[in-house]
């Protein structure tokens, strides 16, 4: 498991109180792991915190899974 | 009730009268009061007269950056986040409108509305982490009703109203509540000018018969900044003395 995804993992289970087994590369914020819109806004701010990037709107807009989430930062970080 | 112990205040306009009522009322809860305002010797010496839980975080509101700056100011200054935002800080520049300057309105909503809107983004990323948070805009009654020659004010007000609203329900699921009280005719600098007359004119609008105090609003702010206040979110609060029901 990648580091990233390990970290983006912890954010979302603290912030979400979730299930760390449902937390998997597939789980969908809204659909597996209710989270809102809010969360969602949450969730993008603290990811910018902790990976020290930027993810404007249309970008975060596409990230839905926690997947998707870990693909970004680190096509973000290796840029 | 209304016991305001833990929790830090910003107030902003606390150099004028009804933002160093709004700020002792709130001081007097128990809560940590940041004063802020233009004039900072104002401010310092209301500090000290207040005492302990007192600090001082000074703030141009028609510079934008220094509005984005105050929360951070004012949480260094305190020593702790906010979670009690009185966005008090307002001013005029009446005229009719056919004759009002650009300037004119730019500086009023500038000043009225978009440092409110500033400020409470601001607050909203502590507010929302913490699961807390109290947001009052000062609006007034002129927000409701209209007023000649204020256009421009009237304006800011009613736009802090709506602005609350829809706001409110952003975050009521955070334990976060935004809203609005709006004065009536409050004894003030402003109204101590008025002649008799004038003065008469005014009150013969007012059921209460009588001008309101600065104690009046403060004690408003103390009641939508309480715990118990909880389950009030996006209403205006009319302190008018009856001279508009709503």
């Amino acid at each position: 498991m990648s580091e990233v995804l390990e970290r983006v993992r912890k954010i979302v289970i603290d912030h979400l109180d979730a299930d760390p087994d449902k937390v998997t590369d597939k789980a969908s914020f809204i659909d597996d792991l209710e989270a809102d819109s809010l969360d969602i806004v949450e969730l993008v701010m603290a990811f910018e915190e902790e990976f020290d990037i930027e993810i404007p709107d249309d970008s975060a807009e596409h990230i839905l899974t926690v997947g998707d989430a870990v693909n970004y930062i680190q096509e973000k970080l290796s840029a | 009730m209304f016991d305001l112990s833990n929790k830090t205040a910003l107030v902003t306009g606390a150099t004028g009268g009804l933002g160093a009522s709004i700020a002792r009322a709130l001081h007097s809860q128990g809560a940590n009061v940041v004063l802020s305002g233009t004039r900072e010797a104002v401010l310092q010496e209301l500090a000290s007269k207040l005492g302990e839980r007192a600090f001082v975080a000074a703030c141009n509101l028609s510079d934008s950056a220094e509005v984005d700056g105050l929360m951070a100011k004012a949480e260094a200054a305190a020593g702790s986040p906010v979670d009690i935002l009185v966005s008090n800080a307002g001013l005029t520049r009446d005229g009719l409108l056919m004759r009002m300057k650009d300037e004119d309105w730019e500086t009023v909503i500038k000043v009225n509305l978009e440092a409110y809107f500033r400020l409470s983004r601001s607050a909203m990323k502590g507010m929302m982490k913490r699961r807390f948070g109290r947001i009052i805009g000062i609006a007034s009654v002129v927000g409701v009703t209209g007023n000649p020659g204020q256009a421009n004010y009237a304006a800011s007000k009613a736009g802090m109203i709506g602005f609350s609203k829809a706001l409110a329900q952003e975050v009521a699921s955070r334990n976060i509540t935004v809203n609005t009280v709006a004065p009536g005719f409050i004894a003030s600098p402003m109204t101590d000018v008025l002649n008799d007359a004038q003065r008469d004119a005014i009150l013969t609008k007012i059921p209460a018969g009588k001008l309101g105090e600065g104690s009046d609003i403060a004690a408003a702010c103390v009641y939508l900044a309480s715990v118990e206040a909880g389950y009030v979110t996006g209403q205006t609060l009319h302190v008018n003395g009856g001279m508009a029901m709503i």
